[in-house]
């Protein structure tokens, strides 16, 4: 993995072309900087939702952390997460020192265009705080495409519900597809890498191609959705037109525009 | 060892106290040894729907901490000798309310209850996760109106995740849905969901419906569960849905309109 340790832009236009792409990521915002007491938290939340986390790649964020606490140990911290099954690929904020270890581990240190300061400090980690539309830069570093590999994987795997996903719940088939057999009930999250496939009724939101990949699709039996997204192409309940709904669909992308096919 | 059975619902007012007083009572009345709790910590209400407000001297909370036994807190009902009521405290919060007191009270109940009702306080915050998380079944009381479908909704999602059968990878909670309130007069004419409106929504096991009715607020007032008003519609819905808990197979009723319309108007006059 690339690391970019250079000042934001200074190097930009000697090889390449500095570009952007966004993608949802969870975050785990330290608020201690002691890894044994975010291990005894992480531990327990993981534990409600295990594939939620399991080869999801995660950014730590140490922007929270109070300057100068370049104590935390990220060596530690970066085990814990993979023994988790999570894979740790950057870091965001933070100082000299921290990006230093962070190099010598080859994470990424990731230049934010904005960053979020509005966010509650209580519930840090964890599935609910996975936050959307982060601007994830690519570093200007001299082997893009690695810088990525932890996000595209494809062909990784998929994933199977056979239960009803309620609202509230929230569903990430991390590098594959998802595959529902069930109905999906308004307020509740289907995200994949990959393709989305539901078999029962779809009245929550369906987001495929969650890592940019724009040939994803979303096949469903019966389209009642309150959002459909394709690599964060979306269109909301709204702006579908009637004689789509309830009927077995087919949604996907088209010159970057979200089409909705009777199949 | 006891069946935990939890009543929720995630929104308020929707009939989850009346419920388990009535459910309890049915249990209770067919020779089952049942505890019902009220987990609503600080809006204590189970004890005046079951009459026996006048009769609380220590509470669940006591016990929780300890300061009471079991024996001291709970309640016989004066009606039937196999119905015990704990009640809640009315001074204290939900926060009083452990996992671990929770669990060790239980498991007690559990060594000479055949049933243990919980009747979950709205909401899904502390009180409403702490009365499901020990639960085998769940009862989910759902009124025929969108927003009470879409917290139940809620409500059955958390109980997949959040409690300790989930934890465990136990074999999940047995989740019931129970209609309440239903009036087939407006459904008829489009003003209220029907039951297969909300069935296509929760695919749930629908383990009965319960019609709207005078029957119900008079029993809370006057501290009878309504299942007890056995010439009311309501009562014999709720004795229908104790059976069916049980076990039993019984026709659902009170979802349509009364058929005898068409003959009393040939018979008019």
């Amino acid at each position: 993995m690339a690391v970019n340790p250079q000042k934001p832009g200074s190097d930009a236009l000697r090889s390449f072309e500095l570009k952007a792409a966004s993608f949802t990521l969870p975050i785990i915002r330290l608020l201690d900087e002691n890894v044994e007491a975010v291990a005894a938290r992480l531990g327990a939340k993981v534990e409600k939702a295990p594939d939620f986390f399991r080869n999801t790649p995660v950014v730590i964020d140490l922007t929270a952390l109070p300057s100068n606490s370049g104590a935390v140990e990220l060596p530690l911290l970066v085990g814990l997460l993979r023994g988790y099954g999570m894979i740790p690929f950057g870091v965001r904020g933070g100082d000299k020192e921290q990006h230093a270890t962070a190099e010598a581990l080859e994470l990424a240190v990731l230049r934010e265009s904005y960053v979020r300061r509005d966010r509650s400090p209580e519930d840090p980690k964890g599935s609910d705080a996975t936050e959307t539309a982060v601007e994830v830069e690519v570093p200007a570093s001299s082997v893009p495409i690695k810088t990525l590999a932890p996000v595209r994987r494809p062909n990784q795997g998929f994933m199977l519900v056979t239960r009803p996903v309620r609202s509230g719940q929230r569903v990430y088939a991390a590098g594959g597809d998802l595959t529902v057999s069930a109905a999906v009930s308004s307020g509740a999250e289907l995200m994949a890498d990959g393709n989305i496939h539901v078999y029962g009724p779809l009245r929550g939101r369906a987001l495929a191609g969650m890592n940019g990949n724009t040939e994803a699709r979303i096949f469903c039996q019966d389209l009642q959705a309150e959002l459909v997204s394709i690599a964060g192409h979306y269109r909301v309940s709204e702006n579908i037109p009637i004689e789509l709904r309830g009927v077995p669909v087919q949604i996907f992308l088209d010159q970057k525009l979200l089409r909705i096919e009777k199949l | 060892m006891a069946r935990i059975i939890v009543i929720t619902s995630g929104k308020g007012g929707v009939g989850k106290t009346t419920t388990s007083a009535a459910l309890a009572m049915g249990l209770a009345q067919r020779g089952k040894r049942t505890v019902v709790i009220d987990f609503d910590v600080g809006l204590r209400n189970l004890d005046l729907i079951m009459g026996c407000e006048r009769r609380v001297v220590y509470d669940f909370i006591n016990v929780i901490n300890q300061e009471a036994n079991l024996n001291q807190a709970l309640i016989r009902d004066k009606r039937c000798d196999h119905l015990y009521v704990l009640p809640a405290s009315q001074t204290r919060d939900k926060d009083a309310l452990t996992k671990e007191g929770v669990g060790r009270v239980l498991e007690e109940l559990a060594q000479s209850y055949d049933f243990i009702v919980c009747d979950s306080p709205a909401g899904i915050e502390h009180g409403a996760t702490m009365a499901m998380y020990y639960a085998d079944d769940a009862i989910v009381v759902t009124n025929p109106e969108v927003s009470s479908v879409r917290d139940s909704d809620r409500m059955l999602g958390i109980l997949s995740s959040r409690s300790r059968r989930a934890e465990n990878s136990d074999e999940p909670v047995r989740e019931f849905l129970l209609l309440t309130r239903y009036n087939a007069e407006r459904v008829e004419i489009g003003e209220m969901l029907s039951v297969e409106d909300v069935q296509e929504i929760l695919s749930l096991n629908l383990l009965g419906v319960i019609p709207e009715s005078k029957a119900v607020l008079n029993a809370s007032n006057s501290g009878i569960p309504v299942i007890l008003d056995r010439e009311s519609d309501a009562g014999q819905a709720y004795g229908d849905v104790v059976s069916r808990y049980l076990g039993e197979e019984v026709p659902h009723r009170f979802i349509h309109t009364e058929k005898k319309g068409f003959l009393s108007r040939i018979f008019r006059g």
